[in-house]
């Protein structure tokens, strides 16, 4: 086919992404954007197309990239092919957002018009920039009575220092203002370039298991073209396959079509059976024809957050095995290695991209698969300097070596910044101060709104450091963060002691002037969560073999049935068999029985406001 | 299923279940009714005896041991072929609401439609608060020769928080009449752990029946029942401080203690006696004694069965009015052999002399150490149960002329003082 056919594709094609901080209405904003185009009528659309997992409409968050194509009539009389790709939101997915930028062109920045720019707009915003993505604003929720347009576009022009003075005014939820979002997309989204006629380089930017079809690739073509029947390769694993498919994204559904040009985004099936040989961030090219080099900006997701996960019913242990492949399968930022716990038995010891990543996927598991589990403290990846001058990246805390042994240890530390109305400045300055952040600077963006900045120890915020700074700030803080790098830190192992045994999966690091408040609040959360036993049961909580904290399970005095006749009987044997039942639920450790929900609830530790 | 049904005595259970009035911690089946509802039911029960006594005929040809004194052969049924009746029981409610003629009546149906034998132990319970002497003579003439007395507390305040209908006075009153009218073996109810009960107030109540010199006593802690006015009153802050449960332990193990200075084993967890009174209708429900159980909502276990009467009045008269004697098993239950050697452990631990390891062996044909052997030596580590030498233990039937308990090889296994403390967490390890 002639290049011209390929180019005037090209040229009509725009490939954008939204970006906004956390509600928004980013994703309302995509599906009024699929309904206007006229993909899906209004009765067949589900709230928010994009969001397809359960857990993402219900939490109103994006937790994977979606694409849809959208063809749209401008008002200049041409028909212009749209590709949206919807990224996440959050902080946690920073990774993902980052490669689906690398799919775009161009941006829409939504703003809420009653709240303004908010942390997490702003970290977006300069992930597009870094991307050389234009970016250009829309203010959304104008049909609030709160909505402040005009202050707010100030603000966009004032921290952010794009241009927003026409900017289009909508209500996604209303449907106001979409027909001015489509024509800015066509006016202010540059088309993609590259040659159809070059070797073929394409961007994976996130992929799908399909049981049927093996691994679907998601790309973004930058050269060349990819046809039915091309053998590619990856170039960073060097697997090559041969293409069985390709196609574009309809709302909800693959499209086949016969190729993808440069320019163009979409997905290929290749027969691919393992994930990790079609890994985000890679550059497929053809086997035959090889491009020069792959496309910058493939980096493999780092776990920040650890934990140990167990089922509650031991004999389900390779059902979640089974279920943790299969999410890996579409999520290879999730990590999982098999370990052992002397109180929780077999398990697997996870990493996740960050807190709200951890708790997707332990829902995940417990929705989708149906699994009790036990999780243990998450904790973040430690190094420790040994004397002998080697370092090991500590993951869980029962391999921390004896601490004689040990040089010194680091933590990660990450560049946090909060937003938050000046009216809460001083008690949300106080929570980081508690959670030893170190205060670097405070800007104001406005009269009543400012950005602190802070350092924080990333185990400070891992447990409910976004509760406490919410319900420290009416809800009104947001936060965002970046790792920023490792940090010597004066760290202890706490262990807790039931009846004089240390329980492993109770372990933690932390940090040694918070030591003595943690393991109080554990030993007498723990005192609540064991029953009585047939003695006294101490439980304490140590630091280096040094008690810092005691409380005692007083002894079992009384369990007896006073009367037992002829018409007792049954009653009887129901309650030794609801007595049996309970007694199945526990776990032994030492020679003590805790209830499985025990571990759940000690390490759901409440938050330490 | 290689479990011997052999057929022994036969243990009988009769409930009467009309009081003047509720107590406030009673969960029974009971309560008031005017006298024409009182003698209905008797009539019904009358009819129900004579309509179920074939159930407890001897499976076998081989016909027991039947004292030859006995009235007259059960319509219907070969003498022969009846089982004999060792015990039996009125339970309530308050039996003792029974007219003179109507125990009367009740007995004389019993001892018509089954061959009671002569040295039956025939208990019924007493409200202090219902009887005297013309009545403890009639009963003592219609036959039974046991009373168990509802005394409860010898505190008179206590009495009243209970909600019973009588005094301490009148308890004591009664107790004597009972001897004048002829009573040899008497036991009193007595209940501790109460709403504000001390260790003080408790050993008074203790001290004032062992000076009556019953023959046996019962005590038990106080549990409060769901759906009682005990029950609400207690969510709703009404009671008296319930004692601790060391304050309960202190008081069981004083109980203990002060009973056996003055003659009384204890032979079950609640349970005391002089030597060789020991209840042998209530022996019979911790040892796998067969028992049919006659009125309403009164359970049996039976032929490998156990079942129950219905609860519901107008049922029960229809039921036996339609003389339909299969469907007034409610609740029917088949045991298997796994049922038995669960019952043989739960039921026979809460007796001081325990479980005999010969006996298991003979009734189940497996040793106990094959069946339990990993649980029994957790217990005996962790001081929960003790072995007892096989010789040195006493008949779990004394007087009985069946089988004794324990045939001699191989001992004995009993609760320690702490396993009967936490007995339901030591016996629910025996489930299988």
């Amino acid at each position: 086919m002639a290049s011209n056919h390929y180019d005037s594709i090209r040229e009509r094609t725009r490939n954008f992404c939204i970006v906004a901080h956390i509600d928004h209405g980013k994703s309302t904003l995509a599906d009024r954007m699929i309904e206007r185009t006229g993909l899906l009528t209004s009765r067949e659309m589900q709230d928010q197309v994009l969001d397809n997992m359960d857990l993402e409409r219900e939490r109103g968050i994006t937790i994977k990239s979606q694409a849809v194509r959208l063809i749209y009539k401008a008002k200049d009389g041409v028909e212009y092919i749209f590709n949206l790709i919807d990224t996440p939101g959050h902080v946690d997915f920073n990774y993902e957002v980052s490669r689906s930028l690398a799919a775009c062109d161009g941006a829409i920045l939504v703003v809420d018009a009653t709240q303004g720019i908010q942390a997490q707009t702003l970290a977006n915003v300069y992930l597009a920039l870094e991307h050389d993505l234009d970016v250009f604003p829309v203010i959304n929720k104008i049909d609030l009575p709160s909505a402040m347009p005009e202050e707010v576009k100030q603000e966009i022009e004032d921290v952010i220092g794009i241009e927003a003075e026409d900017a289009p005014l909508i209500s996604a939820k209303q449907g106001i203002g979409i027909e001015d979002v489509l024509e800015a997309v066509v006016a202010k989204i540059p088309a993609p370039e590259g040659d159809a006629q070059a070797p073929l380089q394409a961007l994976i930017f996130d992929s799908l298991y399909d049981s049927y079809r093996g691994v679907i690739v998601f790309c973004r073509i930058r050269e060349g073209l990819i046809r039915k029947g091309m053998t590619v390769r990856m170039m960073a694993t060097g697997a090559t396959a041969e293409v069985v498919e390709v196609g574009y994204f309809g709302p909800g559904q693959f499209i086949p079509c016969d190729e993808l040009a440069a320019g163009q985004v979409g997905y290929f099936t290749a027969s691919i059976k393992n994930i990790k040989d079609a890994r985000v961030g890679d550059t497929v090219t053809e086997h035959a024809r090889p491009c020069a080099e792959p496309l910058p900006g493939y980096k493999k997701a780092q776990p920040m957050v650890y934990c140990g996960l167990y089922p509650a019913d031991s004999a389900k242990y390779p059902d979640l095995r089974d279920a943790l492949e299969k999410l890996q399968l579409n999520d290879a930022s999730l990590f999982f290695e098999p370990e052992t716990s002397l109180a929780l038995g077999f398990g697997f010891r996870c990493g996740f991209l960050g807190l709200l990543h951890m708790e997707v996927i332990l829902e995940r598991l417990e929705r989708e698969y149906d699994l009790d589990l036990i999780s243990t403290a998450p904790g973040v990846v430690y190094k420790v300097y040994k004397t002998d001058g080697t370092m090991i990246e500590l993951t869980n805390p029962s391999n921390l070596p004896d601490p004689a042994k040990i040089e010194h240890m680091e933590e990660p530390i990450v560049s946090a910044e909060i937003m938050v109305t000046t009216e809460f400045i001083g008690s949300i300055m106080q929570l980081c101060q508690e959670r030893r952040g170190r205060y670097l600077d405070t800007e104001y963006i406005e009269e009543t709104r400012a950005i602190l900045k802070y350092e924080l120890p990333l185990n400070e915020i891992i447990y409910d450091f976004f509760d406490a700074l919410k319900s420290r700030s009416r809800g009104y803080a947001s936060f965002d963060y970046d790792l920023k790098g490792y940090e010597t830190s004066e760290l202890v192992k706490m262990d807790i002691l039931v009846n004089k045994e240390p329980v492993d999966a109770l372990s933690f690091i932390v940090h040694a002037a918070g030591a003595y408040d943690r393991g109080r609040k554990m030993c007498e959360k723990l005192k609540e969560e064991i029953p009585r036993q047939l003695f006294d049961v101490p439980i304490q909580a140590a630091v280096g073999g040094r008690v810092i904290a005691r409380e005692t399970v007083r002894q079992l005095r009384k369990d007896v049935l006073a009367k037992c006749y002829g018409g007792d009987i049954s009653r009887k044997k129901k309650l030794l068999e609801k007595q049996k039942e309970g007694k199945k639920r526990m776990q032994i450790v030492g020679n003590v029985e805790i209830p499985k929900e025990a571990f759940m609830n000690v390490l759901k530790l409440d938050s330490g406001n | 299923m290689n479990e011997k049904i052999h057929r022994g005595p036969v243990s009988l259970y009769l409930h009467f279940p009309f009081c003047e009035r509720k107590c406030r911690y009673c969960d029974f089946l009971s309560g008031p009714a005017c006298a024409e509802e009182r003698e209905d039911y008797i009539e019904l029960l009358c009819r129900e005896i004579r309509m179920r006594a074939p159930e407890v005929t001897v499976p076998e040809v081989t016909a027991p041991e039947v004292s030859d004194n006995e009235s007259k052969a059960p319509e219907a049924t070969d003498a022969a072929m009846m089982a004999p009746v060792d015990t039996i029981f009125i339970g309530g409610g308050t039996p003792s609401l029974m007219t003179p003629e109507q125990a009367d009546r009740l007995l004389q149906a019993i001892f018509s439609a089954f061959h009671v034998m002569d040295n039956a132990e025939i208990s019924m319970e007493v409200n202090p608060g219902t009887a005297d002497l013309t009545k403890l003579r009639a009963y003592r003439s219609a036959g039974i020769n046991r009373l168990s007395i509802g005394v409860q507390s010898f505190d008179d305040a206590e009495l009243k928080l209970l909600g019973r209908i009588h005094t301490s006075d009148q308890a004591r009153r009664i107790f004597h009449m009972a001897r004048e009218a002829g009573f040899s073996n008497i036991n009193l109810d007595l209940m501790s752990a109460l709403p504000g009960q001390n260790i003080e107030i408790w050993s008074k109540t203790l001290r004032e029946a062992v000076a009556l010199q019953p023959e046996h006593l019962s005590a038990y802690s106080l549990i409060i029942e769901e759906g009682t006015p005990f029950a609400k009153m207690f969510s709703q802050k009404e009671l008296p401080a319930l004692p601790s449960e060391e304050e309960d332990r202190e008081i069981y193990h004083f109980t203990k203690k002060f009973l056996a200075e003055n003659g009384y084993r204890r032979y079950e967890i609640s349970n005391y006696a002089r030597e060789g009174y020991e209840c042998r209708h209530n022996c019979g429900y911790w040892t796998g004694h067969e028992y049919l159980g006659l009125g309403l909502g009164a359970s049996s276990d039976l032929g490998g069965m156990r079942f129950k009467n219905p609860d519901q009045m107008s049922l029960y008269r229809r039921l036996i009015e339609e003389q339909n004697t299969a469907a007034l098993r409610c609740e029917n239950q088949k045991m298997t052999k796994e049922d038995r050697m669960e019952e043989f452990m739960y039921l026979g631990l809460r007796m001081t002399d325990g479980v005999s390891e010969s006996e298991f062996e003979e009734r189940f044909g497996t040793r106990i150490e094959d069946q339990y052997g990993e649980v029994l030596r957790r217990h005996i580590s962790q001081n929960l149960i003790r072995r007892l030498p096989g010789n040195s233990a006493r008949s779990a039937f004394p007087g009985d002329s069946g089988e004794p308990a324990c045939s001699g090889n191989g001992g004995r296994l009993a609760l320690t003082e702490y396993g009967l403390d936490v007995a339901n967490y030591v016996m629910a390890d025996y489930l299988l």
